[in-house]
């Protein structure tokens, strides 16, 4: 494979609800910071993706207006995943392989203000036989915390602990949403939301959007001082059925980790993205990450900003940036999409 | 430079305004089926899985690919959903393409669908949102005032587009999967046919179809043990523009231009009137054929018009257009684009059957969406390239 790295990432601060932007107004700064910071302009790039939800603007094309915040005119080479960004990234990774051309521009957005995002993601289920149920996402996640927890491997402890080191590190992210500190054992006296979900196993409802911008080769080396290189990437999906699959296990994350070629040495740093604290344990394990990385999450995850359509790709980038800072070397960045971690992707990233 | 890619399975489903008969897992079911056996594979031999279609809420399923994973065969697999607008169906073969040009799979599965009977997509089209003009009249509406200019700016006779309409519809009594089989539609019908959008009557606009497109794309090596010819991709592109900006060119998009001038560059054809064979364009509206005759450079700027009267479109012509019936006779929105692309690879496959234009051997594949903005196309040979 040809190699590509990541050579600079933006993303606009998580808020609960920015009431005074749309999404491309949302996007165009952050785009802008991207590109700025690569120092290859929008003439220059040679592909364009992006991944976004219909449903979280409640309308239909919302992915066209955003194109106002990229400028595509002169018209541009651009296409569109209705997935979260890092399947963006993943196609114009891909895109790269091609060899005529050298940078590509990666963004994403989401504002899950827009309506009530725990009843919206009911639309992903079986529109047939659950749909009608109206299962709501914290609800079915509570399912699979429930089968990690069944298993006894996980406690509802090592549960809060995710969501207590979490909070610590947002202290010191300046674009994380929820940074007030939680008290373990007062957290855990809290009354369920959706049994065994507490309020701070579950994500916030955040609005937000990320930018990445991708380079091949010398132009890489030429954009970015530390290139944070893409070494491995893979994506996998398992059956929607939630009956079909053993929620208590990500086989998708561990078949994608695999085949990315993250099975293998230590990692400085690992970016998952769970945004319910039972899916991190489970990542972790589908994952072999055990002792294997060093920081878990330093942006504290999901679990404190989670932009839907965003939060994974805001993984990839914090992951590279730490890379292109000079504070990690080897890097493991995590994305999930659909009910219960059914689809995953990962992404191994390396200093030079 | 990228691997080669062929085409070595395609399927459709039968296109009808209601397919009660299947659900939505069903209908790209069929599709994917009918392409695997055309390429003698299964689901097994598949590496990934490509999907696309136009907005969620023709259906009302948010993500609908999650939910029909299982039933692509994609679980345990790569699966990549699409989403480009009225274009979708080509850039996700584009997308599906770009895979196994990048050398990272053998053989990609790629669908396109929409089930428009599951909603209502001129409700779908129609939100108000704040501060942004509303769609109020559907795509119809939207597109009515660009074919005005168009008729003003190149004085082509009224009838243009009901000519087109014919053509279209009895193109398709030749292909068994169209939605539309009206055997005694004349001229006169069409021009009694109700005005919707003046000047598109009743029948000069596309139905709304239930129906789903799926291609088996591989590699040089895994081409090799396909049992029947494949086609080969001899170029693709993308391209985009936005929306609104003062100057911006509606009737005659700059993206098309450029879209078209890539792929030509890359096939290396500098006449593409002469050096292509058939072409499959995405006309919804009766009109976009002249419009983008001229926009993919096949006519001078003005003069489209006149090769819809002459008959060069036609299905005897020098560039038959659109021998499948086109969108204008089916029309899963979703999968209107994939069926250009995959009309276009039968046709230099030789498996066209009825409507095969004899000897084809370069095909162009043709989607545009949004508002006349984004475009995907590829062309499609013979012959390895």
């Amino acid at each position: 494979m040809r190699d590509v790295a990541v050579v600079s990432f933006a993303q606009a601060p998580s808020v609960r609800a920015d009431q005074l932007r749309n999404e491309v107004e949302i996007l165009m700064p952050v785009v802008a910071e991207a590109l700025g910071r690569s120092g290859i302009s929008k003439h220059e790039i040679g592909f364009t993706c992006s991944g976004s939800s219909d449903y979280l603007a409640g309308q239909p094309f919302s992915f066209v207006m955003a194109l106002d915040a990229v400028g595509a005119w002169p018209p541009m080479a651009e296409s569109h995943v209705e997935m979260d960004g890092a399947w963006a990234l993943y196609e114009a990774w891909a895109r790269l392989q091609h060899g005529d051309i050298d940078s590509a521009l990666v963004y994403a957005f989401g504002k899950s203000s827009m309506g009530d995002i725990a009843e919206l993601l009911t639309l992903q289920l079986d529109p047939y036989s659950v749909v009608p149920l109206w299962p709501d996402a914290v609800s079915v996640a509570a399912l699979q915390a429930r089968a990690m927890l069944d298993g006894g491997h996980h406690s509802e402890r090592d549960m809060a602990a995710v969501a207590a080191r979490s909070r610590r590190d947002a202290a010191s992210n300046p674009n994380a949403q929820v940074r007030t500190p939680l008290d373990e054992a007062a957290a855990l006296a809290e009354p369920c939301i959706v049994s065994p979900l507490r309020e701070h196993d579950c994500p916030p409802v955040s609005d937000g959007a990320a930018a990445i911008v991708l380079a091949a080769g010398e132009r890489a080396r030429q954009a970015c001082a530390r290139p944070a290189w893409i070494r491995g990437i893979d994506h996998r999906i398992e059956p929607a059925s939630l009956g079909a699959r053993d929620l208590a296990t990500s086989q998708s994350a561990a078949l994608a980790a695999r085949h990315a070629g993250a099975l293998g040495g230590a990692f400085d740093v690992a970016e998952i993205h769970a945004p319910f604290t039972h899916q991190e344990l489970i990542l972790r394990d589908a994952l072999g990450l055990g002792d294997r990385a060093t920081a878990m999450n330093p942006s504290g995850g999901a679990l404190v900003a989670n932009p839907v359509m965003v939060a994974g790709l805001i993984r990839i980038g914090e992951a590279a940036q730490r890379i292109i800072d000079g504070r990690a070397r080897r890097a493991l960045a995590h994305a999930t999409s659909g009910p219960c971690l059914q689809q995953n992707l990962v992404c191994v990233l390396e200093a030079d | 430079m990228a691997n080669p890619c062929a085409i070595a399975g395609i399927g459709q489903t039968r296109h009808a305004s209601q397919r009660a008969d299947v659900s939505i897992a069903g209908l790209v079911r069929e599709a994917a089926l009918r392409a695997l056996e055309d390429a003698a594979l299964t689901f097994a031999d598949i590496d990934a899985v490509v999907i696309g279609k136009a907005p969620d809420m023709f259906e009302g399923v948010m993500m609908p690919e999650l939910m029909l994973a299982d039933a692509l065969g994609a679980a345990g697999k790569p699966m990549l959903r699409v989403h480009t607008a009225g274009s979708v169906g080509g850039s996700t073969a584009l997308v599906a393409a770009s895979l196994v040009q990048a050398g990272i799979h053998e053989r990609v599965l790629t669908v396109a669908f929409e089930k428009q009977s599951e909603s209502d997509a001129m409700w779908a089209l129609a939100p108000k949102i704040p501060f942004q003009p509303t769609v109020v009249a559907g795509a119809g509406g939207y597109f009515a005032p660009h074919i005005r200019a168009y008729i003003r700016r190149s004085g082509a006779p009224l009838d243009i587009g009901m000519r087109v309409a014919l053509k279209d519809r009895l193109n398709a009594l030749r292909n068994p999967y169209a939605h539309l089989h009206q055997e005694d539609i004349t001229l006169e019908q069409i021009a009694q046919s109700p005005m919707l959008w003046d000047p598109i009557r009743y029948a000069e606009t596309c139905p709304s179809s239930d129906g789903a497109c799926a291609m088996v794309l591989v590699s040089e090596q895994a081409a090799r043990s396909a049992p029947h010819r494949p086609a080969w991709v001899h170029a693709s592109a993308m391209r985009s523009e936005p929306t609104m900006f003062a100057g911006r060119d509606q009737v005659n998009p700059r993206a098309g231009q450029e879209c078209a001038a890539a792929v030509y560059h890359q096939a290396g054809i500098t006449d593409p009137r002469r050096e292509i064979d058939a072409a499959e364009i995405y006309v919804p509206f009766s009109w976009y054929e002249p419009m983008w005759m001229e926009n993919l450079g096949f006519a001078p700027e003005g003069t489209g018009w006149r090769m819809t009267l002459e008959g060069a479109t036609a299905f005897d012509g020098d560039l038959p257009v659109n021998p499948s019936g086109g969108v204008l006779s089916s029309n899963p929105i979703g999968a209107s684009g994939m069926l250009r692309f995959a009309e276009a690879a039968m046709q230099v496959r030789g498996q066209a059957g009825e409507h095969q234009v004899d000897g084809a051997k370069r095909a162009l594949g043709h989607a545009y969406g949004g508002g006349s903005q984004f475009f995907a196309m590829w062309i499609v040979g013979s012959e390895k390239p």
